[in-house]
């Protein structure tokens, strides 16, 4: 298959806007488990308040969430398809900055130093186009995730010693959704990256966060961490939106990579309520959406 | 727990009225401002036309799209999508906006610190919670932007928003010391040594 790059725009296009109105069914599916487990009568008026809000989404063909956040592309590449990576980049970013203009959609991106908004949700290294490579034969899978900035703000690196041990790791885990409370508007997806080096660390909790829920761990470790975290932080009584309640966060999710013999690397990524992602797949008979 | 309905503007003593628990609908003008604008605002000594004083404004920033002014409004803008963002960034503008613009409610998500509450306590003004992420149910209860300042902030402009309904919104911060964000907080810090024991993984918090 030759990947055509005017097909990639359109999709990239496409994909940001459908993110942005659209909430995945895994996250809804998440909301019923959460409105049904909640005991707390303010948690449960939000949780309904949040649940309406995805319906009159649908229904007013309207953003679910005034953040269009910070743009990211995971393209994934399967077997025997011909691409110009050069041209598939630029692609990705055109579309970006059509579905800004022609939506239109607010642009929530700055320069860091003169905070300049190009009105383009793109900028120096945004959108972020994470490029990786898997088994399907003659299959481009393209994800976008708008991520949203209050949950990014929660995110932490520790460069934790040996010494420490998981304890530490999970004490610190903990520590961080208090420190948040609602600001990162819950209830959340924790994302938890364990080991690698310090940036792998913090893109591995970025996975976490973004994942489906329903999906586990592949490190039967990590997995067990996930498990035991899941619970511990729903006791915390943070509860949606920070005021009270059960439901402080949907799951919590572990990612995990091997790491030095000095280190002992925990990074944080939080995922707001509004978990927004869409994935669409090219292949030679065309594009579907997922 | 009681409801109040808000003709904005409000005066001081309707401010104070406000207690956490209670439940708050606002009708007429609201006004939207964000990190950017506050900025402008009180680290720059930018000034706004617009007269805030007994008002209310929402931490946002909207989406929205550009339209030919029509006959009763010259705003260039129409409301597509407007929600609201994490307030506690703004937390060192709230009693300036409070002492210079008289600014008496602030809307927004997550809470605000104990400056915030001072200020509260002051000057007489109260937080109110929106729950963040409901953009396009919180855009239903906007009818129309009227006006904006500012503007070469855009989108963190200063706007003027013409509103029908907007809540009802929790009273999560008052000029009496309540707060639930900090009740909750503490709560958490409370229950935190028994779910570490839980997990093994006793020990101090660290930054």
């Amino acid at each position: 298959m030759q990947l055509d790059p005017n097909e990639v725009e359109e999709l990239a296009k496409a994909l940001y806007v459908r993110a942005l109105k659209l909430l995945p069914p895994d996250i809804k599916r998440g909301f019923e488990r959460l409105t049904r487990d909640e005991t707390d009568s303010t948690a449960r008026t939000i949780l309904g308040t949040m649940v309406e809000n995805i319906a009159v989404a649908e229904r007013t063909n309207n953003l679910l969430c005034q953040d269009t956040g910070i743009p990211i592309y995971n393209v994934t590449i399967g077997r025997n398809v011909d691409f110009d990576g050069v041209a598939l980049q630029a692609a990705i970013r055109r579309g970006c900055e059509r579905a800004t203009r022609e939506h239109p959609l607010r642009s929530s991106v700055v320069h860091p130093i003169t905070r300049k908004n190009e009105q383009t949700s793109c900028g120096v290294r945004i959108p972020i186009i994470n490029v990786d490579f898997d088994e399907r034969e003659e299959t481009v899978a393209v994800e976008m995730i708008p991520k949203g900035s209050g949950s990014e703000n929660g995110s932490f690196l520790q460069m934790l010693i040996p010494a420490d041990g998981a304890a530490a790791i999970k004490r610190f885990v903990i520590d961080r959704v208090i420190e948040c409370g609602g600001r990162v508007c819950p209830p959340t997806i924790v994302g938890v990256g364990i080991g690698g080096t310090s940036d792998l660390c913090m893109h591995l909790a970025k996975i976490a966060a973004t994942r489906p829920l329903g999906t586990t761990c592949p490190d039967a470790e990590g997995a067990r961490i996930e498990v035991e975290l899941s619970e511990a932080v729903n006791e915390l009584g943070i509860g949606p939106q920070g005021l009270g309640g059960r439901a402080t966060s949907f799951r919590v999710h572990v990612e995990v990579a091997a790491t030095h013999i000095t280190m002992n690397p925990v990074a944080v990524n939080i995922q707001c309520h509004s978990a927004r992602r869409a994935v669409g797949l090219i292949t030679p008979g065309g594009v579907s959406f997922v | 727990m009681a409801h109040h309905v808000l003709e904005m503007p409000v005066d001081e003593a309707q401010a104070r009225a406000l207690k956490v628990g209670d439940t708050v609908t606002l009708e007429r003008t609201l006004f939207g401002i964000r990190d950017a604008t506050l900025i402008a605002m009180f680290d720059r000594g930018r000034t706004t036309r617009f007269d805030l004083k007994g008002h209310a404004v929402v931490h946002t920033a909207p989406n929205v799209r550009k339209v030919d002014p029509r006959p009763g409004n010259a705003c260039p803008y129409e409301p597509l999508c407007i929600g609201t963002t994490t307030s506690m960034r703004m937390e060192r503008f709230t009693r300036p906006l409070m002492q210079r613009d008289g600014v008496r409610i602030i809307i927004g998500k997550g809470g605000m610190g104990q400056g915030t509450l001072d200020a509260f306590r002051d000057l007489g003004g109260a937080y109110l919670a929106v729950v963040g992420g409901a953009a396009a149910l919180e855009t239903t209860w906007i009818e129309t932007i009227e006006d904006v300042d500012m503007d070469d902030l855009h989108p963190e402009s200063l706007w003027k928003f013409r509103i029908k309904g907007f809540g009802p919104l929790l009273v999560t911060m008052d000029s009496h010391g309540g707060s639930l964000h900090s009740d909750v907080t503490a709560a958490a810090m409370a229950r935190r040594d028994a779910i570490l024991a839980k997990l093994g993984a006793v020990g101090p918090a660290r930054a």
